[in-house]
Order: C-alpha cells, then structure tokens, then sequence
C-alpha cells in the first residue's frame, strides 16, 4: 500500500510549524510500512488531484494569504470535485479560512469559497491553549489558535466543543469543522502529532477511499503522544476550573 | 534640569542600590519603572544630555551581542557609553539605563548603545531620537507575542519612519530588513556578506519571506546564509538585494577562529575572531557599518573582534566534576537551528540536555519546535539526551518523530549531576528564555562551590 500526501504551497503556508503535521502523517504510515511519495505543490502549479490521496492546508501570515489567493482560485473547480468526492483535506489556521469567504479589513481576497463559511477580522487576536472535546474522537483534542479571524460555519458539524481557549469565533463554543473527510480546524502545535487519532482516521480515511472500506491500521505504541496530550488537558483543567 | 528629573533620578538610584545590596534581583526594569513614575518625561529629558551619538540597536536576533560589541569598541576609543547591556531592552529597562547613568548637574556620557526591543521600538525611538539605528534580522519569535512576522516589519518601519533623521544601517542579506529599509524616509546604510559563510546544517525546515516584499513573486536566492538570509533578486519586478555599503568577505573558519576581511568593497582590512557561531560574523559586521556610518572613531575594531569574549551568559562554558558544559540559549527556530549546527560541528562525543519552557517569556506557543531540522542531533555523536522543562513531553514527541531518542526528566539537577559524573564529559544545555538564568545560577554556584573546595563532587 502507498498513499500520496500533497502539502499545498508549502513556502508560502507553513506558519505555526504546520509541517509538524506532515511529518506525522508521513512517519506514522512509515512505521506501519506503508509508502508515502510527498507532494510539494508550488503556486501556478496545475495538481492532478486523481493523484492525490491527502491534502495538508496550512497556515500563513495574512500577507501570504493574500499571496496566495493569487492562484488559489484556479483550483477550485478541481479541488472542490475532490472534496465532494471525499478526498482527504487537513486545512488549519489559515488553510481553514481560505476554504471559505475571508472580509479581511481593507482587502478583498479572491478565496476558494468551496465551503459555505466566512471568516471576520477583529483587532483582538484569539490566542491561547486550547483544549476541544470532540464527538468524532474519544481523546480531547489539544493544540494552540492563534489568529485574528473569527470564522462562522453556519450548518456545519463544528470539530468539537471547546473545553478551553477560543474556538471558531471566540464566543459561540465550536471549534473548527468536519465534512465528509474534510477536517478544518484552527489548532495548530501542531494538530497531528499530539492527537495521533486525528492523524490516524485522516490515514484510514484516505486508505479507504484507495483500497476500499475495512482497512485497520496496525496499532503504534503512541505513549509520548498520550502524554504530551494529556499533560496539556490537565493543565488546561488547572488554569481554567470548570 | 528640572526638579522633578533630578527627584525622579535620585530615586531611582536610591531603588537600585537598595535592590543590589539586598539582593532583590538585578535592578534593570524597577528604577526606570519608578523613574517614569516621578518624570514621565524622563527619557526624552536625558537622551539629548548625551554628548555625542545615540545608537539603537534592533531586529530578532544578535541584538545583545551587537549591542555589547559597539559598547566596547567606543570605549576601545575611549569613549565613555551608556548602555542597557543587560538585555532590558522594554522602556523601563532602557530608562533605567538613563537614570542609573545621570548624576544631576553632570553631563551624560558620549555615547548611548542601546538594544531595543521590535515590538517597543515605535514608543521608544522618539522618546531616545537615535542619530543610527541598527536593524540586525527580521525572524519568526515569539508569534504568540508577535502576531506575524510582517507585523514585526510594519512596527519596524514605522519605528524608524519617526526619527527620519537617523541613519538606518540594516543588514541587506535579508530581505524582510532590506524592505523595511526601502519603505522608510531615512538615509540608510546596508552590510552583508557577499559569499556563501555558513553550512548546510545551519538550514531551516521553514523560512520567512523567500517571497518578493513588493510583488509577491518568490524570490530567486543565489544563495542561502541561514534562515531567510542571503542573496537574492526578484525575477519579476527586479527588485533584489541591495549592494552593501559594508561587506565581510573571505570567510575562513578553523577550530572557532575565524579570518576574514571587513570594510567597503575594495578597501577591506584583514580581522579575525574566536567564536562560537559563524552568526556572530553578522554581529561584527553590524557593529562596524554602524560606527562607520555615524563617522565615530574604529581604528582599534578590528583589534577588538580578535579578542572580544563573544560568550555572554547566553552562551557560557562550565567545568563541573571535570566536565566540559556549555550552556546556551536557543529562543527561536533560527536560533535554535544554529545551536544545532554547533552542537554537529563539535566531533566529540557528547550528552545534551534540551530545556523548554513555555512561559510567557518563552512565547507559550512551542509548535516552532517543528520548524527545527532535529535530524541534525541523528550525526551528532550524542550519547544521551534529556528533555527537561514545561514542555519536555512536547519535545520529546517532536524527537520520537525524528527516530531520536530521548529521555524526561522533572528533575534537572539529578540529571546533571548524572550527566557530569558518568557522562561523555562533554555536556551541552540548550535552553530556552525563562530557563536561563535558574541554571546559569544553578552551574555558576556549583562551578564556584568546586572551585574552592577541589575535589569534592557535586
């Protein structure tokens, strides 16, 4: 088995150690022997996304988001069929925001509008901890948010509740979204390597959706990830009483 | 001088003292703190008591070191300084500096050397008016603090468009600073290193504007120093580094001693210094252009590289129990990556600790832990390696992915004590901001307790 993990403008979106997360995609389908070929997908680059079995979506200063949405727009269509097809996307922190309308102050950016959300600019930056039980997993989530964008998904299944820190907008208590295999969310750290159940359902998905339903991955011995994890739940339950 | 200003000075002499002979901390922030509490006025009062030159020195990294360096050389000269040579680089620090420096009825000293913090820099260069100020690099740090990295360039830029009047001397190898300087009024003097100085170790996995400041093209390197520094050139909108007043070429590094050449293009001097970290050849430079660019006398620089202690207590060296330890702080991705470098280029075989803090002095943020190419540490002849700090079980995890291992440990000065007796007797810590100083004590007391009484171990 082999899997072909894409990183979407990797020089212009890999704010916040957002290659964290690619590189454990990519270790954990190693330790398990599965292949991996990386994609580096540059901006102006025409992607094949039959090719493509995972997409990583980082983040980036609002400068090279802007940038960005220079050649953006010329992946949509492609990349919106892919979606809908279930293709397997992690967007995070800016990735999360380029997927759907963006009011930054002052500017328009030509975004992907592939999802049906908008994000608001507000002077005060969500910075912070954060701490999100989710439905889909049974461990909490845990990561960092910083961003200055306040991102309302409207009917969307929201990633999970936010037990501490700021979530999609800082007040409504969601953070991030999830659909189909699409997984949005602002929490970077970065995301994968301290909540490796997110990281293996993205695998199995995407394993999947190549090799057909009933794939297990082998279990990995994940005790530093669970401690990581859990040492900043309990902290997170120190500073903030319920 | 105005009553209030002598009041507000002999206060805040009358604080130090008290803080130094009671032992209550270093005394750099509180006597500026009060000062500006007498005479909110205070630094704008003092600044132009200087005699001769005011320099700031800032930007993400070198900013101490730099700063240290203008301060000897001036006073190589002969030259009397004022400096926040501590690091103190927020207002009260900077103030402090002033007021613990201002005797009433006397004048101030020549010069003025002061670090000043990116994000403080718009409040605090009208306040100082430099005649020069010093923009080192432009880095990703502390983004939890900083926001982006172009915030930190805007701030800059603002910062020096308040005071046109000053010379802007910036380093042109990196594009961020050479921005900042095209968008503002002042004259400007640039410095670079025009050949290829540093290895491939000292690459990052993520750099910061490889992409053209004015067009968004990305940007075509000839070559890469480290981090985002070196040559470049827009291939679209011809925008590219600009030629550097000031060069240090013909780099030749062997067992920490470097030899180079400084000076304008085709009138350099030979120089050499003993240091650490090649970055510290950018530090040199800065300094120079910086007293070439105010005229100031640097006819025994070169002389002073060859024996200045680049080693601050960011950077020290200890013997314990007949052990070699080097402690050294690593704040950012960049930072980090280069002490990395360091670490491969030693051949001996070695223990390291790594200590991370997510304090709010460290930035709480610690994803940039990923940004760091670990797979250095894989070829580094290391025989053990203890992860320590909040945030040792983060830093663990990053190495796990690096197929490094790595132990943790809550008990640091267990693990030292291990480390210095049983070890390679080669002891690397690299640290970040808030664990310095605890272990600098902490070594520095067990250095001197050995030192008296030889042979008695830890």
């Amino acid at each position: 088995m082999n899997l072909t993990l894409g990183y979407l403008y990797p020089d212009l979106l890999n704010l916040y150690g957002d290659r964290g997360n690619l590189c454990c995609l990519q270790k954990r389908l190693n330790w398990r022997g599965i292949d991996t070929k990386l994609l580096s997908l540059a901006p102006g680059q025409p992607i094949d996304f039959s090719q493509l079995d995972l997409l990583l979506f980082g983040g980036g200063s609002d400068r090279e988001m802007e940038l960005a949405c220079r050649t953006l727009p010329a992946l949509r269509p492609d990349l919106k069929a892919w979606i809908e097809d279930g293709g397997v996307l992690l967007a995070v922190c800016g990735g999360y925001q380029l997927l759907g309308a963006c009011y930054p102050p002052g500017k328009s950016w030509d975004t992907l509008r592939i999802l049906d959300i908008y994000t608001q600019w507000e002077p005060r930056r969500l910075v912070q901890d954060t701490v999100i039980d989710s439905p889909f997993f049974s461990s909490p989530i845990t990561g960092f948010e910083n961003h200055a964008g306040r991102t309302y998904i409207g009917d969307y299944a929201p990633l999970g509740q936010v037990r501490s820190g700021y979530g999609n907008t800082g007040s409504h208590g969601y953070e991030g979204l999830l659909y189909k295999n699409l997984l949005a969310t602002y929490l970077h750290g970065p995301l994968l390597p301290k909540n490796p159940e997110i990281c293996d359902y993205l695998l199995t998905r995407a394993l999947e959706r190549k090799y057909g339903n009933g794939i297990r991955l082998k279990p990995l011995s994940d005790e530093p990830e669970h401690q990581a994890n859990a040492y900043m739940v309990r902290r997170s339950r120190r500073r903030f009483p319920r | 001088m105005k009553l209030r200003t002598v009041l507000a000075i002999i206060c805040a002499r009358l604080v130090h003292t008290a803080i130094c002979f009671f032992h209550l901390g270093n005394g750099a922030s509180l006597p500026g703190a009060l000062a500006r509490r007498i005479d909110p006025d205070i630094l704008s009062t003092l600044a132009p008591m200087i005699k001769e030159k005011r320099i700031v020195v800032t930007g993400t990294n070198g900013k101490t070191t730099t700063t240290r360096f203008l301060c000897q050389a001036l006073r190589a000269e002969g030259k009397t300084v004022l400096s926040n040579e501590t690091g103190a680089n927020l207002l009260n620090g900077i103030v402090s500096a002033f007021v613990l420096n201002a005797r009433p009825g006397r004048s101030l000293p020549d010069y003025a050397c002061i670090e000043v913090d990116e994000l403080a820099a718009r409040r605090i260069f009208p306040l100082l008016s430099p005649d020069c100020i010093v923009l080192t690099n432009i880095f990703r740090d502390q983004l939890d603090r900083f926001g982006e990295v172009e915030q930190t360039c805007e701030e800059l830029q603002k910062a020096a468009s308040q005071v046109p009047h000053a010379v802007l001397v910036a380093n042109c190898d990196d594009a961020l600073a050479a921005a900042v300087l095209a968008e503002c009024p002042n004259p400007s003097v640039t410095y670079g290193i025009p050949e290829p100085a540093f290895q491939r170790a000292h690459q990052p996995l993520s750099r910061e504007g490889v992409f053209c400041p004015f067009c968004g093209e990305r940007l075509h390197y000839d070559f890469f120093q480290y981090g985002q520094l070196g040559v470049y050139r827009c291939p679209t909108c011809a925008w590219q580094r600009p030629t550097p007043d000031y060069i240090l070429s013909q780099v030749q590094a062997h067992n920490g001693q470097y030899r180079f050449r400084l000076g304008r293009h085709q009138h350099t001097v030979p120089a050499r210094a003993a240091l650490l970290a090649p970055y510290n050849l950018y530090n040199i430079l800065a300094a120079y252009a910086a007293l070439q660019a105010l005229k100031a006398p640097s006819a025994r620089f070169t002389a002073l590289a060859g024996r200045f202690d680049f080693t601050n207590r960011r950077e020290e060296t200890f013997h314990i129990n007949q052990a070699r330890i080097q402690l050294h702080l690593a704040k950012n991705p960049i930072g980090f990556q280069q002490k990395l470098a360091l670490l491969q280029a030693d051949p001996q075989p070695k223990d390291l600790i790594l200590v991370i803090n997510d304090a709010p002095p460290d930035g709480r943020d610690i994803s940039w832990l990923w940004d760091v190419d670990f797979q250095l540490l894989a070829d580094s002849h290391l025989l053990s390696l203890v992860s320590a700090g909040s945030r040792r079980l983060d830093m663990a995890l990053r190495l796990k992915y690096e197929n490094i291992p790595c132990e943790t440990t809550t008990q640091i000065r267990s693990s030292l004590r291990r480390l210095t007796t049983q070890g390679t007797k080669n002891l690397y810590i690299l640290v970040n901001y808030s664990g310095l100083k605890p272990i600098h004590q902490m070594l520095r007391a067990w250095q001197r307790r050995q030192t008296k009484k030889k042979g008695v171990s830890l």
